[in-house]
């Protein structure tokens, strides 16, 4: 077991344990990481509404009339063409290219940006920030605001009729990585058409000391449509299935935006930003390797970190893999050699010392009906 | 719960001795732990198991677990049934989702490992 005292913990930590979850150490939290059990809760989120705790995941505010000058240093995205109320998807990057971070900007306000950042990333981001704050030196003030945000996410296509149970904000008209500030459950929140499993649905970002009452609230408006609370482990099988990157497997300091398939969250056309020179030589040289999705072909799953080869050479290997429960297949993602990351490529996994035959295909794996 | 008839390891497998053989599964308290079982990679029939080495492996959605001989012998027959179905595993790793039976070299081992009242205390149940 590890030494419990030494985690961090969200405001729901004792909700979590009274409710018989299953805690694990995630990145030095103490997380639940199943309730009822992975597929099930999985499944749930498929095909109703599944409840997260994601009060770990750190916040970051830029406040200030240069604001979006250090957004747009700091950010690989384009956060000038962002409209008040919409967020995007980013790499906040060093100089040569590699992710500190995958990160999601909201602008609030033309003077404020809510940036929300991995939990175990949030101090390393705040002090790249800062760093980068103090070299740059643009009229604003960037807050570490992790600790004043519980987050949670509502989840799965009965997730909207959910929330709207709890809230007079007229959910309906907010798109899809739009977001607005509003009333719910009787206290100022964030409110935002985001997530990370590929379904419809709210993450919401209110004042930790009321995620307790709010969680229980939640759970009880969507009883009628059989809500759950959803483990770490689905939101993983629920993310892979979507192919959305996970900071320390498809994403890390020593790959790029371009290598790990996002060279869409990479806007070349802004004259500057932290990362940009190193992309323009990576693009122009052309990367040498790839992302790309797989699934198995022989017995046997791909799990992350296993040796990837191409007849019989070892090329490259598995960032994330798993069961997809969606689908009914083992899948995975996996760097390979560019040339061979195309989709029909048949490839060797190691598991276990001994070579599985799977397949490369295309990704999203899986991609909700509209 | 847990059979008074089995003997128990440290790794949470079970083995039932009848004659010379033994059957092996993994504890009720295992599949727990491990959550949904999704894949079962079980030895192939005729090959010898030394008591302690690694015969196969259960993998649930999130992790791969090694599974360890409790006792030492020939393979003589896995359990078909968890090729196609291993959440059987979940549902009934005492009975149904056994693993291996194996014949057993040297049935005096079998005291080495735990009694049920041993096993229970050792899980905290």
């Amino acid at each position: 077991m590890s030494d419990s005292a030494a985690l961090r913990v969200t405001p729901l930590n004792a909700v979590h344990r009274a409710s018989g979850a299953k805690m694990v150490d995630f990145g030095g939290w103490d997380m639940p990481v199943q309730y009822s059990g992975i597929i099930d809760e999985h499944n749930t989120v498929r095909t109703a509404v599944g409840l997260f705790d994601v009060s770990h995941m750190g916040e970051i505010e830029i406040r200030g009339p240069q604001a979006l000058d250090l957004v747009d240093h700091i950010s690989s995205n384009w956060a000038a063409k962002l409209k008040i109320g919409q967020a995007h998807y980013s790499g906040l990057l060093y100089d040569h290219g590699g992710f500190v971070d995958d990160i999601l900007v909201h602008k609030v306000a033309d003077d404020h940006f809510f940036i929300c950042v991995n939990a175990s990333n949030q101090d390393k981001d705040y002090e790249h920030i800062v760093a980068q704050h103090a070299a740059a030196g643009f009229d604003c003030t960037v807050e570490n605001a992790g600790p004043k945000y519980a987050q949670l996410a509502i989840q799965g296509p009965k997730g909207p009729a959910t929330l709207q149970k709890l809230t007079g904000v007229e959910l309906a008209p907010i798109k899809y990585y739009h977001f607005t500030d509003g009333i719910v459950c009787g206290i100022p929140a964030r409110i935002a058409r985001t997530g990370y499993t590929g379904e419809d649905g709210f993450e919401i970002y209110i004042a930790p000391e009321e995620a307790p009452r709010v969680w229980g609230e939640i759970l009880a408006a969507g009883a009628e449509f059989v809500i759950k609370p959803i483990g770490l482990g689905a939101r993983n099988t629920l993310r892979l299935e979507c192919k959305m990157a996970l900071y320390g497997h498809e994403i890390d300091a020593t790959l790029t935006p371009l290598e790990a398939d996002l060279a869409w969250i990479v806007k070349f056309d802004k004259p500057a930003f932290v990362g940009r020179e190193a992309l323009l030589k990576q693009k122009a040289a052309g990367i040498t390797r790839k992302l790309v999705g797989f699934e198995m072909v022989g017995r046997g799953i791909g799990r992350d970190g296993y040796e990837v080869r191409l007849n019989g050479e070892p090329v490259g290997w598995v960032t994330s893999g798993g069961p997809a429960p969606t689908l009914g297949k083992n899948i995975g993602l996996c760097y390979l050699p560019v040339a061979a990351a195309e989709p029909g490529q048949t490839i060797e996994i190691m598991v276990r010392n001994q070579p599985v035959e799977a397949r490369t295909i295309p990704t999203p794996f899986y991609k909700r009906a509209k | 719960m847990y059979p008074e008839t089995f003997r128990y390891t440290k790794e949470h497998e079970w083995v039932l001795v009848e004659g010379d053989t033994g059957t092996v599964g993994i504890t009720d308290h295992a599949q727990k732990e491990l959550g949904d079982i999704v894949y079962v990679d079980l030895p192939k029939l005729g090959i010898t198991l030394a008591k302690g080495a690694t015969f196969g492996s259960v993998e649930s959605v999130k992790a791969v677990s090694d599974i360890y001989a409790p006792i030492s012998g020939e393979v003589l027959e896995t359990n078909s049934l968890l090729a196609g179905a291993p959440e059987k595993l979940n549902e009934d790793p005492h009975g149904a989702a056994w693993l291996v039976k194996i014949k057993l070299s040297d049935p005096s081992e079998i005291e080495q490992l735990m009694t049920v009242s041993e096993y229970q205390s050792y899980i905290g149940a």
